[in-house]
C-alpha cells in the first residue's frame, strides 16, 4: 500500500481519522446486516433509531442528567423504539417481497423524522444541543497525532462489539441458530429454530449497537437535528451494498471500507473541492459496482437466479 | 368489450389527469396551483413507475433524472441577458445560449435518457435490491453536483428566472405524452419482456429474455419521461433549488406510487392524484384552514407524519395499494362479476392474516 502515490501523499493523521469513521460506519453496518440477515429486511430506518438515541441524549442534557444516565436512557430509547418498530412493522410485512419492506422502513425513517421535527420546533429552533458527551470530543496527542478521544473510543468499540459478536454467532446456541435462519429461515424454523426468538435477538443486538453508535455520532457532532445520521445511514446502506449485502462480514467490510475511503478521499481532495467529497465516494462506488457487481468482498462471480 | 379493455386502461388515466385539468382551470388562481402540481406530479410517478413498476426494483434515484431535466431546461431558458448576469459561471456553451421552452423539454429528455443509460450500465448488473440500494449513490451525486458544482447551474443559490410556462394546459399535454409513453411501453415486447422478469426472473431468463439488457432499456425510458417531467416542473415553479429535488421529493413520489400501487399504471395515477389532493389539503392546514365553523391548524411537519404514517398503513395493510396494482377497467356485468368476487376471496384467502 505504501507504494500507492495517493496513500503516500498522506499524512497519518488522515489514516487515524479514517479509521475512526470507518469503525462507526462498520457498526452501523453490522446492525443493518443483522436483521437484514435473519429478515431479508434492509432496514432504511435505522439511522432514526439513532436519531431517537441523539434526542435522548440531547434532552437529558438539557435536563441536567449525569451524562451516564443519559447514555443508559438513550440505550433504552432505542432499544423500546427498536422492538415498537419489530412488533408493528416488520411483524405484519415478513411474508412481503424485501421491496416491499424497503418501502415501508423509508416512509417509517420519514415519519419518524418528521415526529422529530414536531417535537424539535417547539422552541422555534432546529437542532438540540447535547452538551454533556462533548466533552469526548476533545484531542489527545498520541506519538505527536491529534486523535480525539471518541476515535480512540470509537474503534474500541467497534472492536469489542465485533468481537462480542463473533463469539455470540459461533460459540452459543442462539448465535448457531441465527445464522442458520440468515443462510435458510424456512428449513432453520423446520429444524425447531424459534423465529420470534431468533428475530427478537438480532433486532436487540442490532438495537444495542444503534445505540453506541448515537451516542459516537452524538459526540461527534452534538447538534441534533431530525436528519441526524441520515447522511450516514445512506452512505452505509451503499457501503453494505458495496461490500456484499448477503453475508454479515462482507456487509460490515464494506461499511468500513466506504467509511475509511470517506476518510481518506477527504484528506486526498484539496480543500476547495471537499464539497465534491460524496459525488467522488459515490462514484468511485458506482465503479466498484461495475466491476465487481456481487458485491467487493463476495465470493466468486454474480449469481444466475437473484434471490429477491 | 374485451377488445376495448387495453385501450381502457389507456383511456382512464389519460381522462383523469385532463379531468383534473379541466375542474382546475375554473378554480381560482390560488388553488390553481394545486391542481398544476396534482398533474406535474403524475408525469413523475408515472415515469417512476416505468422502471419500477415493470421490473420489480425499487429504486431510489429516479428523482436524479427529475433533477437533471429540471436544472438543464431551468437553465438553458434563463434569458440570456440576465443569464450572463446571475449565472457567471457557467461553461460558456450554456452560459451564451437559450433555447425556447418547448425545445427545453425535449432537451430535458434527452439529458435524462442519456444519464440514465450511463449509470444504468453498472447499476443494472446488481441483483434487484442491492440495485434499488445502489441508485441512492446516483442520487446523492447528482444533488452534490448540481448543488455544489456553478459551471453547470445556480449552486447553493436558487435557480430563478426560469419562464413559468407549464400552465394547466401544457402540464396536462406533457404528462398525457408520458402516460402513452408508458403505456406504450408496456405493451411492447420490451414492456412485457420486462413484467416477466419481475413476476419469476429464473423463468423469464430460462425463455431466453436477458434480465439485464430489459432492465436497462426501462431505466433509460423511464429517465427520459423523468427528466420531461421535470423540465415541466421547473417551468411550473420558475425557479428551483437543488434541494427541491431531492429526498423528500424522494419520499413524496414513492409514496404516491405505492399508495396507489406500484405495478399498475393507473395505480401510479390514482396514487399521484390522490396523494396530491391529500397533500394539498395538508399544506393549507399547515397555514390553518376552515373547514365549517371549525379552523384546522395544524403544526409544521404534520403534513409529513400524516403522508409516512399513510404509507406505512398502506404498506401494511394493503402492501398492493388502492387499485391492488391492476390496470382499470370497468365494472363486469353481474356474470362476470360472480367470477371475479370468486376470484378476489380466493386471493383474500391466501392473503396472510
Amino acid at each position: 500500500m505504501s507504494g500507492n502515490p495517493l496513500l503516500g501523499a498522506l499524512d497519518a493523521q488522515t489514516l487515524v481519522d479514517a479509521v475512526g469513521l470507518g469503525a462507526v460506519y462498520a457498526l452501523m453496518a453490522v446492525g443493518i446486516g443483522l436483521v437484514f440477515g435473519v429478515l431479508r429486511l434492509v432496514n432504511f430506518a435505522y439511522g432514526q433509531l439513532i436519531m431517537a438515541g441523539a434526542y435522548t441524549l440531547a434532552f437529558t442534557s438539557q435536563a441536567g442528567w449525569p451524562t451516564w444516565a443519559g447514555i443508559a436512557m438513550c440505550f433504552v430509547v432505542v432499544i423500546v423504539l427498536s422492538g415498537v418498530m419489530d412488533r408493528l412493522v416488520f411483524r405484519p410485512l415478513r411474508t412481503q417481497s424485501p421491496a416491499v419492506m424497503l418501502v415501508t422502513t423509508f416512509a417509517i425513517a420519514f415519519l419518524l423524522q418528521s415526529v422529530a421535527l414536531l417535537v424539535d420546533v417547539r422552541d422555534d429552533t432546529i437542532g438540540e444541543p447535547a452538551a454533556s458527551v462533548a466533552s469526548l470530543n476533545q484531542a489527545i496527542t498520541v506519538w505527536g497525532l491529534e486523535v480525539r478521544k471518541v476515535t480512540i473510543v470509537a474503534v474500541v468499540v467497534a472492536a469489542v462489539a465485533l468481537s462480542l459478536l463473533a463469539l455470540l454467532l459461533t460459540r452459543t446456541r442462539i448465535g448457531l441458530q441465527m445464522r442458520a435462519a440468515a443462510t435458510d429461515f424456512a428449513t432453520a424454523r423446520l429444524l425447531g429454530v424459534r423465529a420470534n426468538t431468533v428475530i427478537a435477538t438480532a433486532v436487540l443486538l442490532s438495537a444495542v449497537i444503534a445505540a453506541a453508535v448515537s451516542v459516537l455520532l452524538t459526540v461527534q457532532n452534538p447538534l441534533v437535528a431530525p436528519d441526524f445520521a441520515l447522511k450516514e445511514t445512506i452512505i452505509v446502506l451503499v457501503g453494505v451494498v458495496v461490500g456484499g449485502i448477503d453475508r454479515l462480514w462482507t456487509a460490515t467490510l464494506g461499511g468500513f471500507a466506504i467509511g475509511f475511503a470517506t476518510g481518506v478521499i477527504n484528506g486526498a481532495l484539496p480543500t476547495d473541492k471537499t464539497v465534491f467529497l460524496p459525488s467522488v465516494v459515490f462514484a468511485l462506488v458506482i465503479l466498484v459496482l461495475l466491476i465487481r457487481p456481487s458485491g467487493l468482498f463476495a465470493r466468486g462471480g454474480t449469481s444466475l437466479v437473484e434471490r429477491v | 368489450m374485451r377488445r376495448l379493455d387495453p385501450w381502457l386502461q389507456l383511456a382512464a388515466p389519460v381522462l383523469l389527469v385532463v379531468a383534473t385539468a379541466i375542474v382546475g382551470s375554473f378554480t381560482a388562481r390560488a388553488t390553481e396551483i394545486y391542481f398544476l402540481t396534482a398533474i406535474t406530479s403524475v408525469a413523475i410517478v408515472v415515469a417512476i413507475y416505468v422502471f419500477v413498476g415493470n421490473s420489480g426494483v425499487l429504486s431510489f434515484g429516479q428523482i436524479s433524472f427529475v433533477a437533471v431535466g429540471a436544472f438543464a431546461a431551468g437553465v438553458m431558458t434563463v434569458p440570456l441577458d440576465s443569464k450572463q448576469g446571475v449565472l457567471p459561471d457557467l461553461f460558456p456553451l450554456l452560459r451564451d445560449h437559450t433555447i425556447g421552452d418547448v425545445s427545453s423539454l425535449a432537451l430535458a429528455a434527452v439529458v435524462g435518457a442519456v444519464f440514465a443509460f450511463l449509470v444504468g450500465i453498472p447499476l443494472m448488473r446488481l441483483s434487484g435490491l442491492a440495485a434499488g440500494i445502489a441508485t441512492f449513490a446516483v442520487l446523492e451525486i447528482t444533488h452534490n453536483l448540481l448543488r455544489e458544482w456553478t459551471k453547470i447551474g445556480p449552486g447553493a443559490t436558487t435557480l430563478a428566472l426560469v419562464p413559468e410556462t407549464t400552465d394547466l394546459t401544457r402540464a396536462a399535454i406533457g404528462t398525457v405524452v408520458v402516460i402513452a409513453a408508458a403505456f406504450a411501453y408496456q405493451r411492447s415486447r420490451f414492456g412485457r419482456s420486462l413484467r416477466a422478469t419481475r413476476e419469476d426472473a429464473a423463468a423469464a431468463q430460462a425463455v431466453g429474455i436477458d434480465v439485464h439488457r430489459q432492465r436497462l432499456w426501462a431505466f433509460t425510458l423511464s429517465g427520459a419521461l423523468a427528466g420531461l417531467a421535470g423540465g415541466l416542473y421547473v417551468h411550473m415553479l420558475g425557479s428551483i433549488t437543488a434541494d427541491q429535488v431531492y429526498l423528500e421529493l424522494t419520499f413524496v413520489t414513492l409514496a404516491m406510487l405505492v399508495i396507489g400501487g406500484i405495478t399498475s399504471l393507473w395505480g401510479a395515477v390514482v396514487g399521484a392524484l390522490a396523494v396530491s389532493g391529500l397533500d394539498s389539503f395538508l399544506s393549507e392546514a399547515e397555514q390553518g384552514v376552515g373547514v365549517g365553523a371549525a379552523t384546522i391548524d395544524l403544526p409544521q411537519g404534520a403534513r409529513l407524519v400524516t403522508l409516512g404514517t399513510l404509507m406505512a398503513l398502506v404498506l401494511v395493510l394493503r402492501p398492493s395499494g388502492l387499485t391492488g396494482g391492476r390496470e382499470f377497467r370497468l365494472p363486469r356485468p353481474p356474470r362476470r362479476r360472480v367470477a371475479a368476487a370468486d376470484g378476489a376471496s380466493k386471493e383474500a384467502a391466501r392473503e396472510p392474516v
